[in-house]
């Protein structure tokens, strides 16, 4: 987890942002959840968001694939723009990845219909394309040998490779992460973190929301703090964990790192 | 320097014999407190001075074959009125020479039924195959065609009625009522509230003013000289009616899901219908199938209700057989054998229920 093969491809890509977040504000009822979000995500890019929690920062990346609705400002993935044209919606799920903090896997189906799942009825692959690209990915987070066993049936980190596979098999352009380790048991936080480190390596853009430290300093290029529902600090991990440029920040990382 | 050897094995000491065995099970379930043998003797008691008296009546004493003179002057059972009306009971009034078209009708009923138990079975033959079996049947009961007289439908009844009434009606209520579910969950208010007055009129209202509407209000409403069948009226209620309640078991299980599965879903991109077919509803229905169980083998029991509209179902038949002067008095034997023959099918339901519940447990 040392070595950190961050900075180098990104400076040589021009101005075109993969995501491009704009102006964005949202509120559930009369509370203002997010406020004056702006964000640029560069294609191979990885950025880590972290924050107290309630500051927003889950909505944030639940706004990207429009499991939330924002109400004002602009969200445009790969030059498409979330609105309400089911169209774009639907493209843009297609495009991007997204790993929940439970899981979410599809308790009545196996592993591999799991994986299967979304290319054979999304892409219209056929059934045997998507197996053998479901094999590939779970061999590639080293859980092939469970393919025909059921959810149910997997410890909690198993499941989460699962539901990363899954992802992957829709041959996302972004992952989207929210909370992945926290709810697992500790010793099964490494094996997670394993695979998403070997992804980074491979140039997935990623947004990931966690309070895994020694995660953000290894593999991102940029972490942001959240606060309220507002950006409060963009920095890169040196900076950010060495030297933050604010109260806020400082406050937190002395509540996180004993 | 003594070296002691363990020749005996601990591992594999027996439990104490008081525990085991049927002594065992007699001490843990019946006597293991001094109030329990209290009530275990009790009920021993009770069944003694119960089952042998039945027994004689029913079995021992029985009359199975023999006028119903005779079986006024014996004391036991008289099954001859199973016997003597039989064909009356499981037909009503389709014309005797003809009956074999019904009993041909239900045994392919039956035998679809069972081949379908088996889910391994599923596909799409086997639905071309109940299609072929479906219009066979009709073939059969109503003629017309092939050399088979044509039959009425104001003279089918008894079994085949029942089983007619009660097989399509929870065959099309069920996914009627799964359609409803998913309306009433709907974001379009129109959809919604449509869904939900629906449900609710139909739930606030009893099965016998629905049949009764069907029988007689409705037929008020059609133009001059048009008339629908009036079994096709009584299965239209009895569908409706079923699809409100297995509507809202339904709901129950779509309320049980969480909003995780639908977000993974979506961020597939899987559209609604994909999200309900392939995620949601296949969760949801298993989640319910006991208390849907439960609806569908009242939905069956109430298709007895048809008499009030003067359709002859199996209930009706056997009763009918009780207003025979040589019959009359014997409504005990001819009351058990339609409990028993519903008994049957329900059970049959219930076990099937059962098996299915097992075999889409996925461990969890």
């Amino acid at each position: 987890m040392n070595e950190s093969p961050k900075t180098e491809d990104i400076e040589a890509k021009p101005d075109n942002a993969i995501i491009k977040i704009i102006d964005l504000h949202k509120w559930f009822g009369d509370f203002h959840v997010l406020k004056d979000i702006n964000l640029e995500v560069k294609p191979q890019e990885r950025i880590v968001v972290c924050g107290p929690s309630g500051s927003g920062k889950s909505t944030m990346i639940r706004c990207i694939n429009r499991l939330e609705e924002h109400q004002r400002g602009q969200i445009f993935v790969d030059g498409v723009e979330l609105s309400n044209n089911l169209k774009n919606i639907e493209k843009i799920r297609e495009e991007v990845g997204m790993v929940f903090q439970h899981f979410n896997l599809f308790p009545h189906l196996t592993i591999l219909e799991n994986l299967t799942l979304g290319p054979i009825w999304v892409k219209k692959v056929p059934r045997r394309e998507a197996d053998e690209l479901a094999m590939y990915y779970l061999e590639k987070v080293q859980i092939a040998e469970q393919a025909k066993k059921f959810p149910g049936q997997l410890s909690g980190g198993q499941q989460q490779r699962v539901a990363i596979a899954r992802s992957l098999c829709m041959k996302p352009k972004v992952m989207l992460f929210d909370e992945p380790t926290s709810a697992l048991d500790p010793e099964m936080v490494k094996e997670v973190l394993d695979v998403m480190i070997s992804l980074a390596h491979e140039g997935m853009t990623m947004i990931v929301v966690t309070h895994e430290m020694g995660f953000a300093k290894s593999v991102a290029h940029r972490v942001m703090f959240m606060d309220e529902g507002r950006i409060v600090e963009t920095n890169t991990p040196d900076n950010f964990f060495d030297h933050p440029e604010h109260e806020r920040t400082q406050l937190f990382l002395s509540q996180i790192l004993h | 320097m003594a070296v002691i050897i363990h020749t005996k094995e601990h591992g594999n000491l027996k439990p104490p014999a008081s525990t085991t065995g049927v002594i065992g099970w007699i001490r843990a379930n019946l006597c293991n407190t001094w109030y329990n043998s209290l009530l275990s003797l009790l009920i021993i008691y009770l069944l003694w001075q119960v089952i042998p008296p039945f027994a004689d009546w029913a079995l021992i004493n029985a009359n199975w074959i023999s006028s119903g003179a005779e079986c006024h002057k014996s004391g036991g059972a008289c099954w001859s009125i199973i016997h003597a009306n039989i064909r009356f009971i499981l037909f009503g009034f389709y014309p005797p020479p003809e009956q074999w078209r019904p009993l041909a009708a239900m045994i392919i009923l039956f035998s679809l039924l069972i081949a379908s138990r088996n889910r391994n079975w599923w596909s799409r033959n086997l639905l071309f195959v109940w299609l072929a079996g479906l219009i066979i049947m009709g073939l059969l009961m109503m003629g017309g065609l092939f050399g088979l007289t044509s039959i009425e439908s104001d003279q089918w009844g008894g079994l085949p009625l029942t089983l007619m009434l009660s097989v399509f009606g929870l065959a099309a209520a069920y996914p009627l009522g799964v359609g409803l579910a998913l309306g009433r969950q709907s974001r379009l208010p129109v959809i919604k509230s449509l869904t939900v007055i629906y449900i609710e009129m139909i739930r606030g209202v009893p099965l016998i003013s629905l049949l009764f509407m069907s029988a007689i209000i409705f037929p008020l409403f059609l133009p001059e000289g048009i008339t629908i069948n009036k079994i096709l009226r009584a299965q239209v209620a009895i569908i409706l009616f079923t699809a409100a309640y297995v509507a809202e078991v339904v709901r129950g299980g779509l309320q049980a899901m969480p909003r995780g599965q639908y977000e993974a879903a979506d961020s597939l991109g899987l559209n609604y219908f994909q999200t309900m077919r392939l995620i949601i509803l296949p969760q949801a229905l298993k989640i319910v199938i006991p208390p849907t169980v439960s609806v569908l083998i009242s939905a069956f029991k109430d298709t007895s209700l048809v008499v009030i509209i003067a359709l002859y179902d199996i209930l009706k038949t056997t009763q009918s057989t009780l207003s025979n002067p040589q019959w009359m008095g014997f409504s005990t034997e001819a009351y058990l054998f339609v409990a028993m023959i519903y008994f049957i099918c329900c059970y049959f339901m219930s076990t099937w229920s059962r098996r299915l519940e097992v075999e889409l447990h996925t461990g969890r």
